[in-house]
């Protein structure tokens, strides 16, 4: 990464009749735009900028430069799962065979149609489930959709009276928000003090108006729910359906299924666990599980194959369509333009492919290696409120009193300064005040794709930061200094607020 | 079968690591790190997970692959694909994409960066988004847009969602039957989970029929009402004095517009609508079979609260100097939950830079050739197709790229004929039986039409 | 320590009400401004708009947190307090001299069920 910052935007670069791009000349005569007349055309001026192929090309690369990436550096983003994203799967989702218009009748799509139906099957495996749409966006798109395959399913008993959900009160905010969007009503059950589920709490909970429960596992604080089973029985018991929120899978891989541990839907981040890269914030994608039963309340459209018959001459392009669409009446509807992100699932499937049984597992084994390792290393100096075996992430509470000082004491060194402070180094900052149990929470999550090496570098920048915060907080407390910008105005930037190039 | 591994090292690795080239660990980093934290296998870790919900077996899927396989098995489904010269939108239009961007846009200091909480390590993305956001509030003639959504119909489900949450007491949103088919679907779906009273105007004549709209905007129990332009025939719709309707009877206008026709077309803002929602492919971005595409939603300063997505905003920091902030985060899911306006996280961000990379290099005066091209060409196309006796209009309406006709004769004959001779001759048009809805671009050149023409010409339907 | 003025009725989500007459005027408390920071933005309801004790009736939001207000008392909207609309970081100043809404009261004996300064300066500490 540059130190030095960029900080121009596009529009200050703009010099009247300049232009980057060429097109081909106006070969038909006698139509012209302006036909449309007044009341349909615009009034307006644009203010795009007018700018030559190669100032274009500096600003971007440039602003790259201020820019921290996985190929730059070391994310310990708890509940991220920011691990390496292959180079191989770039390549391969940008053959021009893939460029499709999304209406191709599916003869000349058999291809695409493979492809999406071979990597639901590779997820239904991973998950033990039966059946995926890949057609959410996102991992909140993900859950919204899972919600409404359990509505629908209520719906489609005629239950019409469970209208609520429950939701571990350490959840994501996600979670419920997602239930909100998805018109149900949010019930919270209670935490133990390790952040596990009350399973005595939850059972006055359940009743003929519960749809269903959200959970995550392990969950937020990296521990394996090791209630689930029986938390699954009540659940199933009093009518509804379990849902596994995908964001914590990549320990599980291989080793323990969510549909072995009694889920009944669940999302998967291909972003997180299946290593497409996350973009600055998307495009992701946010597959949706059921258990056998569930499948024709999926989303339309749905990729299917046709006969058996068929399918054995699926790789002779002029054989009979083997892949369809198929557009099903007990489904809960439509949920995106098509397919979803197509481009992300073809990136998923290289890296899938490139793993296999013997790797997939293995990638869930060295996270939580990983993890532990860390938290092993770092309890000396870090506070660490949970002492157990960890699955991929884990939390600390802050600095120990000896280096941050009296947690409620208001000068003390925060949890906020600590991971500023990490920037100056080179280091992405950890999940910070999250979960919302601790005060000053500090959730790490190191994927498999990184080394002892660079984990044994950031142990020792940890240390360092905690000494630091015993000898000079000041440091820390304005820190970072070694970026290309301080630290922000956020107050400012609410109340102040300048969302354009034209508000500045 | 390698259930219960004891040694360090896996089954038949022992020895040598992870040996796969994703995974750095040694045999001896494993081996150091478990003595680091007292335990004597990677399977210790996972000691506290019941057996009964242990997978005892391997996975059912396929071994490992090399690079070269990896590449020969997906290189020989794209060649199991055939891509087809497209005259369909729908949605979807074939634009030309300038090199610049995709060469940008492999910079894997942007796509391998994570949501830029951390604003001090991440001005290159909260730059391109900041850009993009001025980019869009531009082109629709609105003060602000979000982040990205992700896609126009998940944008205008949003935007429907909006509405209600701004109404506060009205839970009942109009919406044009002329919008895109594929947008329709996902507004439908949003609407029946989220309990809003979704109500579909008729159409007339090939436009919605304002005369319906109005009698349900006088009722005064609308929250907003959603039009489209142009819309699922192509047609550009003459919306004057719907906006004033809404406004007097407290509801609000939505117009949902495919991006590049922004150019050109009246903008959501001079049509004085209070939100534009739409998807932004037609800027360039690939037709990709469906995605990633990304979805816009912008609006007046008034409503940002109601306004979901991540917002990047302009501030400055320690030193004073102007920077890039996410802001206004106390509206999102992670800290409102349930109250939040929307549920969306990550969206579709990276496409922010596809968009902005493309309106920069166009400009102004590539922006108004792109359209003047694409409206050329879909004109010509559309007189070519009627002097073939084959087609009959249905609609009068103006239109931009895209256009309905009528076949004479079997439509899907005709659309399964040239498909097999390398041409996808628009899609057919839902509730219209025997109509195809087609589209042109500057990328179709005339050659390629002409051909297309004799083709139809010979053609028995 | 967080300022607690006698004679004001509190809620254990951090609202008061200060009662003239027939009218009460709800705020939040000058523990619950210290425990938010900044505030940058106050989300009210209408004039005319019915409040109910212990439901929700708006929202205050500081820079990375929101906070629910729930009404202590029931009651029709007669006045919101305008200036917050331009300067929420009043709250900050005087969160007690800065009320947010002022409402009719229809049950003066919820107030019954209010807390003291007294008792609310306990659940404070």
């Amino acid at each position: 990464m540059n130190r030095t910052y960029y900080g121009k935007l596009i529009f200050e670069l703009s010099k009247p009749g300049r232009v980057g791009y060429s097109l081909p000349k106006n070969e038909y005569e006698g139509y012209s735009l302006a036909d449309l007349g007044a009341t349909l055309s615009r009034q307006t001026k644009t203010i795009l900028p007018e700018c030559d192929e190669l100032t274009v090309v500096r600003h971007y690369t440039n602003m790259s430069n201020n820019n921290f990436g996985v190929d730059t550096g070391f994310y310990p983003l708890g509940s991220c799962t920011m691990k390496y994203n292959p180079k191989l799967n770039e390549e391969l989702c940008q053959l021009p065979g893939f460029n499709l218009h999304p209406m191709t009748p599916a003869k000349y799509a058999q291809g695409s149609l493979k492809l999406y139906d071979e990597v639901q099957r590779t997820l239904a495996e991973i998950a033990g489930l039966s059946r995926f749409t890949l057609n959410p966006y996102a991992g909140a798109h993900g859950e919204l959709t899972g919600l409404m395959v359990i509505r629908q399913y209520h719906m489609s008993r005629g239950d019409m009276a469970r209208t609520k959900i429950i939701v571990p009160d350490s959840a994501h905010g996600t979670n419920p928000a997602s239930a909100a969007v998805c018109g149900l009503q949010i019930v919270e059950v209670k935490s133990l003090a390790d952040g596990t589920v009350d399973v005595e709490a939850l059972k006055p909970l359940l009743g003929p108006d519960i749809a269903g429960m959200m959970m995550t596992n392990p969950n937020t604080l990296g521990l394996f729910e090791r209630q689930i089973p029986e938390i699954a029985r009540l659940v199933h018991e009093c009518g509804g359906l379990m849902y596994y929120d995908g964001a914590n899978l990549n320990p599980m891989l291989g080793v323990c299924r969510p549909g072995d541990m009694g889920f009944d839907v669940m999302h998967i981040n291909l972003h997180k666990t299946f290593s497409t890269p996350h973009g600055g914030g998307g495009p992701g994608s946010g597959p949706v599980g059921v258990r056998k039963g569930l499948e024709q309340f999926l989303p339309n459209p749905q990729v299917i194959t046709k006969a058996p018959n068929a399918l054995k001459d699926s790789n002779n392009p002029l054989s009979p369509t083997a892949y369809d669409l198929h557009c099903d009446d007990e489904s809960l509807g439509y949920i995106s333009f098509f397919l979803g992100n197509f481009g992300i699932i073809i990136r998923a499937y290289a890296y899938l492919l490139s793993l296999g049984k013997e790797n997939i597992p293995m990638a869930g084994k060295l996270s939580v290696l990983n993890a532990n390792y860390i938290k092993e290393s770092l309890r000396s100096h870090y506070l660490l409120p949970i002492d157990t075996v960890c699955k991929h992430e884990f939390v600390f509470d802050g600095l120990r009193e000896e280096y941050g000082g009296d947690h409620h004491s208001p000068d003390h060194v925060t949890t906020l300064d600590v991971a500023k402070r990490l920037l100056d180094y080179g280091f992405h900052a950890p999940t910070i005040y999250f979960p919302l149990l601790f005060h000053e929470a500090l959730m790490i999550e190191p994927t498999e794709t990184e080394s002892k090496d660079t984990l044994d570098d950031f142990i020792a920048v940890m240390k360092r930061i905690a000494e630091e915060a015993k000898a000079d907080p000041q440091l820390l407390k304005t820190a970072p200094h070694d970026t290309p910008v301080r630290r922000m105005d956020d107050v400012k930037a609410v109340k102040e607020p300048k969302f354009t190039y034209k508000m500045l | 079968m390698p259930t219960n591994v004891t040694s360090p090292s896996l089954q038949g690795r022992a020895g040598s690591g992870s040996s796969f080239k994703y995974f750095p660990h040694t045999a001896d980093d494993i081996q150091q790190m478990l003595d680091v934290i007292g335990v004597r296998s990677l399977d210790d870790l996972y000691a506290e997970i019941p057996e009964e919900i242990k997978l005892h077996r391997e996975l059912n899927l396929p071994s490992e692959k090399s690079e070269e396989e990896v590449r020969c098995i997906i290189q020989q489904l794209a060649a199991q694909n055939k891509p087809l010269v497209c005259f369909a939108g729908a949605g979807s239009y074939d634009h030309y994409t300038p090199s610049v961007v995709p060469f940008l846009a492999s910079r894997s200091e942007f796509s391998t960066s994570y949501t830029p909480y951390q604003a001090e390590i991440s001005q290159g993305t909260l730059q391109y988004i900041f850009e993009y956001q001025t980019l869009m509030a531009d082109l629709t003639g609105m003060d602000i847009s979000n982040a990205s959504m992700y896609d126009g119909s998940t944008a205008t489900a949003e935007a429907m969602m909006m509405m209600v949450a701004a109404a506060k007491k009205r839970n009942r949103v109009l919406i044009t039957k002329t919008i895109q088919p594929a947008v329709l679907a996902v507004v439908r779906t949003y609407a029946k989970f989220h309990g809003v009273d979704l109500v579909e105007v008729d159409e007339k004549d090939g436009t919605m029929d304002k005369d319906v709209a109005r009698q349900l905007i006088e009722k005064d129990d609308v929250a907003g009402l959603i039009v489209c332009q142009p819309n699922r025939y192509g047609i550009v719709e003459d919306l004057t004095g719907l906006a004033d309707l809404c406004h007097e009877h407290k509801a609000l206008m939505a117009v949902n517009t495919m991006a590049s026709a922004l150019a050109v077309l009246k903008t959501p803002g001079e049509w004085r609508a209070d939100i534009a929602c739409g998807d932004a492919q037609s800027l360039g971005i690939p037709m990709g079979y469906g995605g990633p595409y990304i979805g816009y939603l912008c609006t007046k300063e008034a409503l940002v609260r109601k306004m979901p997505g991540r917002l990047v905003g302009a501030t400055t920091d320690a030193d004073g100097r102007r920077t890039f902030v996410l802001t206004m985060q106390a509206r999102e899911q992670h800290i409102r939950r349930e109250k939040a306006t929307s549920n969306i996280c990550t969206a579709q961000g990276f496409m922010c830079l596809y968009v902005a990379a493309y309106l920069s290099l166009m400009g102004p005066k590539g922006m108004q050739e792109v359209n003047e091209l694409s409206y050329a060409s879909a004109h010509y196309l559309h007189d070519a197709l009627l002097k073939t006796g084959k087609f009959e209009e249905v609609f009068k309406g103006p239109f931009l790229n895209e256009f309905t006709l009528r076949v004479k004769g079997d439509a899907k004959v005709l659309r399964e004929a040239l498909a097999e001779k390398g041409y996808l001759l628009g899609v057919p048009t839902l509730f219209m039986p025997g109509c195809l809805t087609i589209a042109s671009t500057e990328r179709r050149n005339r050659q390629e039409i002409d051909n297309m023409v004799e083709l139809i010409k010979e053609m028995a339907l | 320590m967080a300022k607690v003025i006698e004679g004001l009725y509190y809620a254990e989500s951090h609202e008061y009400v200060r009662v003239e007459g027939e009218f009460g005027y709800i705020g939040i408390t000058d523990y619950a401004q210290d425990q938010l920071g900044n505030v940058v933005y106050v989300d009210m309801p209408e004039v005319d708009d019915e409040v109910t004790a212990g439901e929700e009736f708006g929202a205050v939001e500081s820079v990375k947190a929101a906070s629910d207000l729930f009404s202590p008392v029931s009651g029709t909207v007669v006045e919101v307090n305008e200036a917050l609309e331009d300067e929420p970081e009043l709250i900050n100043k005087d969160a007690f001299e800065n009320w947010i809404i002022k409402v009719q009261l229809s049950d003066k004996s919820e107030l019954d069920k209010l807390m003291d300064a007294k008792a609310y300066e306990a659940i404070c500490k």
